[in-house]
């Protein structure tokens, strides 16, 4: 059931201050989610005023520039700083993406920094995936067949069978996606959300894979496929520019034309 | 260390309303009115059935500023429940998932159900003789 309201123990409060240095001409406000598990206190934002002329370009950039240089308690997490490992994905300014390929130029205002939405938090912007892991196996996200290999070579496909793998195998996981999605908050633990649907489609899609009755079998059900209900969060904010939303609809037509 | 009372972070409270959610839960929200609109129905007709003088009641009731308010948006709840309905019926079908289609079929439904909407009323005064 859907509780639109957050437990007591979440909600967020007020937090500090941390002024820019004297000098400091182009300044921005970092207003960051902050909850640390051995404080015992609630969650709050703290304020990180930073100096834009001294900063990289991306949040990410500004992100690194306090844990470095004022404020190192902050967690979160990141990597390849390039866009293609999914780990720093938090909602920036109101939507999902990655911190690395977000432009600190593109927010107007303080810039807003909150872990994933509707997970719970591990540490400040470090959200636990474990669900997300488990619904993303949970479609068996690996070629299944049910004949035996060519004994010489791989199991061939054409060019234009290739082709219709682009828009779906670029997923990183980030899992901006699915905690953008309403009915993921409301039903995460029954509904598979957008990404681990999007990697359902996509060995559905691919020409090789011999269980696309099995798969659709497993995926025909209220909760775990038929809880998407358009609402398109998930097409709106993914920062690799896919779209699970009509790969869910590919899933749900399927299902509809092999009962006729 | 295991702490088994993380908090939930934030979901409505800071998520920036996208167009397609707010069309989204206003499609859901029409209809829940509908069914409301549609006991409305079935009073009128049971007062149509008793007589006159329920007839009357019920006609003075609907006629008032404030039924004939609710009237209006009973009425544009249905052409917005309806248009909408059918931009669901073309994504059944696998169609118009594009994001720059889900936005210009999105705000075409509006407009469509605003001016059905109106059509309607225009007739309705009309057809009462352009009495007010």
């Amino acid at each position: 059931m859907a509780e639109f309201r957050l437990p007591k123990n979440s909600v967020v409060q007020p937090g500090k201050t941390f002024k820019a240095g004297n000098g400091a001409k182009n300044t921005k406000r970092f207003v960051i989610y902050r909850w640390d598990p051995s404080s015992g206190e609630n969650p709050r934002t703290d304020t990180y005023e930073i100096d834009l002329d001294n900063c990289g370009p991306m949040v990410l950039d500004a992100v690194l520039k306090i844990k470095n240089e004022v404020d190192s308690t902050l967690s979160f997490r990141r990597s390849c700083r390039e866009g293609v490992c999914g780990s720093c994905a938090m909602n920036i300014d109101g939507t999902n993406t990655l911190a690395c390929t977000k432009a600190i130029s593109d927010i107007e205002g303080d810039v807003k920094i909150y872990p994933l939405p509707h997970l719970p938090v591990v540490k400040d912007l470090v959200p636990d995936l474990t669900n997300f892991y488990a619904q993303y196996a949970a479609i068996k996200p690996w070629m299944w067949t049910q004949s035996t290999p060519p004994p010489d070579r791989e199991r061939l496909q054409s060019k234009e069978d290739r082709a219709k793998l682009d828009g779906l195998y670029e997923c990183i996981l980030c899992a901006s996606c699915s905690t953008s999605c309403p009915s993921y908050w409301w039903n995460g633990d029954r509904y598979l959300g957008p990404a681990a649907l999007l990697q359902a489609y996509r060995w559905i899609a691919d020409s090789r894979d011999e269980s696309t009755g099995e798969r659709l079998d497993e995926l025909e059900d209220p909760f775990r496929l038929f809880r998407c209900h358009t609402i398109m969060n998930c097409t709106n904010t993914c920062p690799k520019s896919l779209n699970p939303g009509k790969a869910i609809g590919e899933i749900k037509r399927m299902i509809a034309m092999r009962t006729l | 260390m295991g702490n088994t009372d993380r908090p939930l972070s934030p979901h409505l409270q800071v998520y920036k309303p996208q167009l397609t959610a707010v069309l989204s839960i206003f499609h859901r929200a029409s209809g829940v009115f509908l069914v409301i609109g549609s006991l409305l129905l079935v009073c009128w007709l049971a007062a149509l059935a008793q007589g006159p003088e329920s007839y009357t009641n019920v006609q003075g009731l609907l006629g008032s500023g404030i039924g004939r308010t609710l009237l209006l948006a009973w009425v544009f709840a249905l052409f917005y429940h309806l248009c909408n309905g059918m931009r669901h019926l073309f994504w059944d079908m696998g169609l118009g998932f594009d994001i720059e289609t889900v936005y210009a079929s999105g705000k075409f439904v509006v407009v469509v159900a605003v001016a059905l909407t109106l059509i309607t009323f225009a007739l309705a005064y009309l057809m009462r003789g352009g009495a007010l």
